[in-house]
């Protein structure tokens, strides 16, 4: 009976059919796994006050979220010295408190059975705030000046437009640090280095050195008056304040110059969750990261990884474009050609980070060693493009997927028929001409593949940037308003590196672990996103250079 | 051939009977030649001492049993043996009086002046128009208006135009087998060549597109010196002029076509057209 089974080919197929079921499981799993940890991270989450009782007795009450629960036997516990009754299983909640300046800890155990009340008052109050972390707390007054504007169950609506001027004005003293300042100081340095260059080439013309002090004199100006309206703006958004009670009783001050948003979740109703919800999802797509990375946004990052993947692009494909057709159309094919081959085809099995070390070591210090020499002897002692950088990083990128995009290349090349070269070279075309006019956009499909392939490998690496050109925060993005605009000697931010800084780097592990796997999500995203526009791309190809049938 | 065919051992009788001009090889006026060629692939020697006359203007059919060396010989007159690697010539083949392997020769130059269409058709995945004006643009024309006429006259020549004026912009991999030979034939009578070689160009076609490519053969040869590689003897009896029989890479008998297949004078040639062997 089961010898039959097996002879008639029915397990093979259950074993194969379910091999791919495994994988397809894991796969689906871990993004699930990563997307309901990440994005539930944004979700305005409820606010509990409970009434406990500690090991000590005493029966504080603590307000927070819920971040995580977990059930430990109860013999555990009191092996640890914690005095609870009964046997079996206890759960046991981890409670974000927040206020990290006021209790020193933003997180806290809690025992099920220990919690005496549990309520969520509507009135409780989370604050996202620019440094410390989040606030929970009952609003009690709000200042203007050292005026009481509202207090009491008023407060909360004398608030928001107090609140709104605060934050208007936080983003214009923003745009002026960032921005107006930035751009003069980039203008000064360049400045400097133009006098340093005409001291370096001696010229002793005054005129060319009164020019740039009036270009100096002008940029300084405007900084003075920029200074005065900085002053002004910090005079007005530091006015107002507010008073909030914590969970043990203190009354505490915090000034709406340091707070990002307030809301009242236990209060919100679905859409105002839902809009919440949105909102911070745009502004960690949008915005720029805070306090070490663990709030705020991650754009520098999105912004870093796809132009990376897109010089990188630039870079790699018509170079390994070039080498396959050499190495397919004009080499002689023999053992030395089957050697460089093999040699191309184990470059792809080299470990990044070896790749790392030799962008290091070549790119950065020899390459831009010496461009700085030749190009930038102004800036010395202080490097230019001999630091890690954008370009760098790109080009040791390209030289790790070069070997996928010849691969990939040469397979295309040796799929066209020899009937298109001969016909083509029948009509008087050169071998380079029939290239150029009909071989290589006939294998532009599989280039398109190559390239793919290539993307795939190179928006998530990680290991070799870390040494040509990742940073944890980048002040800049390498694109900006800055004359010459694209900045391929600046450091940039990378998703991949933003995980790994924010999951182990970070001062507030736990705290910044939900955004982890929002990061990680974003870059599967982000990766996906790019290899279904090559795809696209390649289909449309593909669609217009159909192989010839019969 | 197979020899299961009729008493006349496959050849259509009517085709010979039809009325040619008595023509004689000796007061043809040479577009080719061929001296003293032997081939070689590495060290195996595919063809041995040809010696050709190529007339202008007339069609000239090569036949012969499979690996025979017919399609190697056709392959020399416009040096597309050249892309096989490990291939050695010896001898001469001249075109108008002058050395095609000779050192100074442009072999792209060259490949203008003596067209070629394969056994399968194989137009670019261009459009129809892209595909004719290939060779033009090759050349570096870029007046729009001229190629149009190029265009135009050749596929009007190939005898194609009507069945595609209305889509000269969509994909040449549309049209039927036929046609895109017709369209490989346009493409290779645009640029104007001085001979025209035509390897089994109906072998991969239905018979209603063979008879096509055949009345198109007749209609070329008033300008264009054709020489035609085939299989298919009828196919020779009824297009060509002239006939080279050739067996094992030798020449064995070059003749007028009524001649040699009704009055051959080798008994290689009898076998072959009798269908003894093929």
């Amino acid at each position: 009976m089961i010898r039959h089974w097996f002879q008639s080919g029915k397990p093979w197929i259950w074993f194969t059919a379910s091999a791919v079921s495994i994988s397809l499981v894991l796969v689906f799993g871990l993004l699930v796994l990563i997307a309901v940890r990440g994005l539930g991270h944004f979700w305005p989450h409820q606010i509990y006050e409970f009434t406990y009782t500690d090991r000590t007795g005493a029966t504080p009450v603590l307000i927070g979220e819920i971040h995580d629960e977990e059930t430990v036997p109860a013999a555990r516990l009191r092996d640890a010295g914690i005095a609870v009754e009964g046997e079996g299983l206890i759960t046991r909640y981890l409670l974000k408190v927040g206020n990290r300046d006021v209790f020193g800890q933003d997180f806290r155990w809690v025992l099920e059975p220990k919690i005496a009340d549990r309520r969520t008052p509507e009135e409780v109050v989370a604050l996202e705030r620019r440094e410390w972390g989040n606030f929970y707390g009952f609003l009690q007054n709000v200042k203007q000046g050292d005026s009481v504007v509202a207090a009491g169950p008023e407060a909360w609506s004398a608030l928001q437009p107090l609140l709104a001027r605060a934050t208007d004005l936080f983003a214009q003293i923003h745009h002026v640090e960032k921005s107006e300042i930035g751009s003069i100081n980039y203008g000064l340095e360049r400045l400097r280095l133009k006098q340093r260059r005409l001291e370096l080439a001696s010229v002793t013309d005054p005129a060319a050195y009164a020019e740039l002090d009036r270009q100096r004199k002008a940029l300084e100006e405007e900084y003075q008056a920029l200074q005065g309206r900085l002053a002004e703006l910090y005079g007005q958004i530091n006015r107002d304040s507010m008073t909030l009670r914590v969970a043990d009783g203190r009354e505490i001050t915090i000034p709406l110059a340091k707070v990002v948003r307030a809301y009242r979740p236990n209060a919100m109703t679905l859409l105002g969750k839902i809009g919440f919800y949105f909102s911070k999802v745009w502004e960690f797509l949008s915005d720029e990261p805070r306090e070490a990375n663990t709030e705020g946004g991650v754009f520098p990052a999105i912004f870093g990884t796809v132009s990376m993947v897109l010089i990188m692009s630039i870079m790699v494909v018509p170079f390994g474009v070039v080498a396959a057709v050499y190495l397919r159309e004009y080499a002689r094919q023999g053992p030395l050609t089957r050697l460089i081959r093999i040699a191309v085809n184990n470059l792809a099995g080299v470990p990044s980070i070896v790749y790392g070390v030799f962008g290091l070591g070549f790119f950065v210090y020899f390459l831009g060693g010496n461009i700085d020499q030749l190009f930038f002897p102004e800036a010395l002692p202080a490097p230019t493009f001999g630091t890690p950088g954008l370009m760098w990083a790109s080009l040791t990128l390209a030289l790790l997927t070069l070997p996928v995009v010849i691969v990939a290349t040469e397979e295309g090349l040796s799929r066209i028929p020899k009937a298109i070269r001969e016909g083509s070279l029948a009509l008087g075309a050169t071998k380079a001409e029939t290239l150029w006019r009909t071989v290589l956009p006939m294998a532009s499909p599989a280039i398109m593949t190559g390239l793919i392939l290539a993307i795939a490998r190179a928006a998530g690496e990680v290991a070799p940037l870390m040494l040509v050109g990742v940073v944890k925060l980048a002040p800049t993005l390498p694109i900006d308003g800055d004359y010459p605009f694209v900045h391929l000697d600046r450091k940039f931010m990378h998703l991949g590196f933003h995980i790994y800084d924010v999951g182990f780097q970070s001062p507030n592990v736990e705290a910044a672990r939900p955004l982890v796997y929002a990061t990680a999500l974003l870059l599967v995203v982000v990766i996906v996103v790019l290899n279904l526009a090559a795809i696209v791309i390649r289909n449309r190809l593909r669609e217009k250079y159909r192989a010839l049938e019969g | 051939m197979s020899s299961n065919e009729t008493a006349t051992h496959g050849i259509d009788i009517e085709s010979l009977t039809r009325p040619r001009a008595q023509r004689r090889l000796s007061d043809e006026e040479a577009s080719m030649e061929v001296k003293d060629l032997n081939l070689f692939y590495g060290q195996k020697q595919a063809l041995h001492g040809i010696n050709m006359l190529i007339p202008k203007q007339r069609v000239t059919a090569f036949i012969g049993p499979s690996g025979c060396g017919k399609s190697t010989l056709l392959r020399c007159l416009n040096r597309m043996n050249d892309l096989v690697d490990g291939t050695r010539i010896d001898g001469q083949v001249l075109l108008d009086g002058h050395d095609i392997y000779d050192k100074s020769v442009n072999v792209a130059d060259l490949r203008r002046r003596v067209g070629m269409v394969f056994q399968k058709p194989n137009p670019f995945p261009k459009s129809i128009y892209e595909n004719v004006a290939y060779g033009l643009r090759l050349q570096g024309v870029r007046d729009r208006h001229r190629i149009d006429q190029v265009v135009e006259k050749a596929l009007k020549g190939a005898a194609l135009w009507d069945e595609v004026k209305d889509r000269l912009q969509e994909s040449a991999l549309g049209l039927s087998g036929g046609q895109q030979q017709r369209l490989v034939i346009a493409r290779a009578i645009a640029i104007e060549p001085e001979v025209l070689l035509l390897d089994e160009p109906a072998s991969a076609l239905d018979p209603i597109s063979t008879l096509k490519i055949e009345e198109l053969i007749s209609e070329l040869k008033d300008k264009y010196t054709i020489v035609i590689v085939t299989h298919n003897m009828q196919q020779a009896a009824r297009v060509s002029d002239y006939t080279a029989f050739m067996y094992l890479g030798k020449l064995i008998e070059y003749d007028d076509t009524n001649r040699l297949f009704t009055n051959p004078r080798e008994k290689q040639t009898e076998d072959y057209i009798t269908g003894r062997y093929g």
